[in-house]
């Protein structure tokens, strides 16, 4: 033979491609038969709506440590509960002034506030960097307002666990399933390897329900309402009463907003 | 031709690999699949028809599930209207589980014959499986 | 020509069996991880970029660290260079290679990786970056294939490759550019956000680059029969001790900055990783050891008697790699986290089959590397011996 091995080699790799590209055509699916068809998705009108959500700290007074909110929240979209705290995932958590406004340091502050805890969950925030550095637009903004993940096309870079100044997110570092304490079959689990996070309840509010959280605080401390209508519960909540934000400096606007 | 008895033995080994299903099954094959459809939601219909027909859903089930995927999640719409126009709402727990709540006599029975494994189920429900913990359930 | 790589002796073959037993072990633990999810690392809620992105983040510095090499040779025709400008090429596609098994490595799905090509999103910066490593492989690849051809047959490389050459100049900058522009757009992690971290990576980047080629051109001096222009190497020596030189400068104007301004937020990262912060000192040996491997390599490399002595210079360099090694990926990643936007420390220590998958990637490298190698080694032999 007068071919040397390297011209051989280049040979068969260029064959193997055309080969295979031409392999791909009948390896296609078959054009769905159009009379077999299927039909199309309805699409709903939209408002301007652009959902937010007031705490109200003056009413949530932690009695003998209620948890109603995380425990309906857990509950409603199976949460695992995961006693490592290096693997816990938590939706909305609480934690101490210092802790949730930790550069607003100041030592003379009233007993009250230093020891109860507020209420965090995700800001949904209106400049989010954790949709800014998803390389695969995950984790995506609504034209509502919310922040959502798509758990079908998260890798799990956990680039917006990095990113999220706020220390929201979560990644199923293990199976989570054997964790969730009781299941509620009518919404999905998470599998491991994906990010998440709170979702201000997307599929409640598709049927018309509040968040589980708004749902289950009996003192009125969680207000759920559209920041787009100047009448709704929450514009008027905030216009009357002074309230703040988590780490305003950064830019992100969060549409969480705190009353103390 | 240098090195021909390597080669021929290196031929005969490549043949005998890849080959290798054919004479290891020693011409078995696996009986056809019958997918049921007795369960109890289904005796209950009227109409015992599912979203689409039965030749599309064969064949494209799993795109319909795919564009129902982006357009529940990601744009937020979650009602279909099929090609008789009528409304379906989007998910696969609730809509199509609902019927065909016989995973392993309906789902798996093609899948397993095809040697398909979807990982639809470490995430959503299958409906007996929520009594087991089960996210190798998907894979029986 | 790759065939070369089947041929030698007994500490050869050890070496490889080495590495590929590394490799065999390293790949069972990451099958478990697979099965078991992240969870078998020592990664946390507040710690979520590990051992992983801290070897990624280093390794494209001592890729990026061949520009040293091609920008005197190619834009200043400083010909010395031009006998060792191919390890560096092929250090490079081993290094970048290595990259991107780590971020593979890392992923929660990586079964769902061609997401990031299906769906690009131009905003997100690992888009970028897996732009700008793949084309700097495939760059490294083509130029080094060429050259290595050209070699075999004696004579000058094709002209066409010249605008390759060229173009992986300004590449190389911009690959570990864009890897610092991971860390420094993220509003909310003070220890990153700060316009200095590309600064800091390029000078890290272009002091341990050439300091791992500069040991890996001594090892085979000791173990093959040829041996690298020692005025060369000596040239590459004070390259290393510059930008080592600048990237101490650059941490030091971070200490400035933070401690001078008493800002909280700018000062706990540096205080938890050097001093210890609220009783959590974990890293603060790692850190110590760091600046004075920093320290040591750079005398070595200042001081020309030392640095001619060969034993010196292999430790000069060594301690370099060990300093910025250190320095990017214990401290850079791991202290970016602490503490956490909560002003809460986590601690992060990697487990078994963590440090058995990094070894395993560092092993795949390492293969990769002795392969390159290997071929050039041949080709320089075969000159040495009709000359």
């Amino acid at each position: 033979m007068g071919i040397d091995r390297r011209s051989f080699l280049k040979i068969v790799g260029l064959s193997a491609l055309g080969v295979s590209s031409g392999a791909w055509e009948v390896l296609q699916p078959g054009e769905v038969d159009a009379a077999h068809g299927h039909g199309a998705v309805e699409h709903a009108a939209k408002a301007a709506t652009r959902w937010a959500m007031v705490v109200d700290m003056r009413r949530c007074k932690d009695e003998k440590g209620c948890t109603k909110c995380i425990d309906a929240c857990r509950l409603v979209h199976n949460i695992p509960v995961i006693e490592n705290p290096k693997r816990e995932v938590k939706w909305i958590w609480k934690e101490l002034y210092e802790h949730a406004f930790p550069d607003t340091h100041n030592e003379y502050m009233a007993d009250e506030f230093k020891e109860t805890p507020f209420i965090l969950m995700c800001n949904h925030c209106d400049n989010p960097p954790c949709v800014r550095v998803c390389p695969t637009k995950a984790t995506f903004k609504r034209p509502d307002g919310i922040v959502a993940m798509d758990y079908h096309r998260c890798i799990g870079c956990r680039f917006c666990m990095a990113a999220c100044p706020y220390g929201s997110r979560n990644l199923n570092w293990i199976d989570p399933r054997p964790y969730i304490r009781k299941i509620n079959p009518e919404f999905p689990t998470r599998m491991k390897g994906v990010v998440e996070k709170c979702n201000f309840c997307v599929e409640r509010l598709a049927q018309g329900l509040m968040p589980a959280c708004v749902d289950a605080c009996h003192c009125g401390a969680l207000v759920f309402g559209n920041l787009n209508d100047p009448e709704s519960n929450v514009r008027r909540i905030l216009r009357k009463n002074v309230s703040m934000r988590r780490k305003p400096e950064l830019g992100t606007h969060p549409c969480v907003f705190y009353l103390v | 031709m240098y090195d021909t008895g390597k080669i021929i033995i290196g031929l005969a080994i490549f043949v005998g690999l890849v080959t290798s299903p054919f004479w290891l099954n020693k011409g078995k094959a696996a009986p056809k699949p019958t997918p049921k459809l007795d369960t109890p939601v289904i005796q209950q219909l009227e109409k015992k028809e599912c979203v689409e027909s039965r030749a599309y859903m064969r064949a494209a089930h799993m795109q319909l599930l795919n564009e129902w995927r982006d357009q529940a999640l990601r744009k937020g719409e979650r009602t279909y209207i099929n090609k008789k126009g009528e409304k379906i709402k989007i998910s696969l727990q609730n809509t199509c589980m609902k019927c065909h709540s016989n995973k392993k006599e309906f789902c798996d029975t093609c899948h397993n014959y095809t040697d398909i494994k979807p990982y639809c189920w470490d995430c959503h429900f299958i409906p007996e499986g929520r009594k087991t913990w089960a996210s190798t359930e998907g894979h029986s | 020509m790759i065939e070369k790589a089947l041929k030698g002796g007994p500490r050869y073959w050890a070496w490889i069996s080495f590495l590929l037993l590394v490799i065999a072990i390293g790949f069972m633990f990451y099958l478990r991880q697979l099965s078991t999810g992240l969870g078998i690392t020592g990664m946390s809620r507040d710690i979520s970029w590990g051992v992983y992105i801290a070897q990624f983040t280093y390794l494209v510095g001592v890729a990026a660290g061949a520009v040293m090499l091609v920008m005197p040779k190619y834009l200043h025709g400083y010909k010395r260079y031009g006998e060792i400008i191919i390890f560096g090429e092929f250090l490079a596609i081993a290094a970048v290679t290595m990259c991107l098994l780590f971020i593979v490595a890392d992923l929660g799905q990586p079964m769902r990786l061609m997401n990031v090509l299906l769906h690009p999103t131009p905003n997100s910066i690992l888009f970028w970056d897996m732009i700008v490593l793949n084309g700097y492989l495939l760059i490294n690849l083509i130029v080094g294939y060429n050259t290595i051809l050209a070699m075999r047959k004696n004579v000058p490389p094709p002209g066409w490759i010249k605008p390759f050459i060229y173009l992986s100049i300004p590449w190389a900058f911009s690959i570990h550019t864009v890897t610092a522009f991971l860390y420094c757009g993220l509003p909310g992690r003070h220890a990153w956000l700060t316009a200095i971290m590309a600064p800091r990576f390029l000078a890290s980047a272009f002091a341990s680059g050439p300091a791992f080629l500069v040991i890996l051109l001594m090892i085979i001096k000791r173990v093959t029969k040829w041996s690298p222009d020692p005025e060369a190497i000596q040239n590459v020596a004070r390259t290393i001790c510059y930008a080592m030189i600048a990237n101490l400068f650059f941490l030091g104007l971070e200490f400035f900055t933070a401690f001078y301004s008493q800002i909280p937020g700018h000062m706990h990262p540096l205080k938890y990783l050097f001093w210890g912060l609220w009783g959590y000192n974990s890293l603060v040996p790692w850190m110590r050891v760091s600046i004075i491997a920093g320290l040591i390599g750079v005398f070595i490399m200042l001081i020309p008697p030392l640095r001619r002595k060969e034993g010196f210079l292999i430790l000069g360099c060594a301690a370099i790699v060990l300093g910025t090694w250190i320095d990017k990926g214990v401290g850079l990643v791991i202290g970016g986290f602490i503490p956490n936007p909560f002003e809460k420390i986590t601690e992060y220590q990697p487990t078994l089959p963590e440090i058995s998958i990094t070894l395993a990637i560092w092993a795949t490298g390492f293969l990769i590397l002795t392969v390159l190698y290997k071929m050039v080694i041949y080709l320089k032999e075969r000159d040495l011996a009709v000359e």
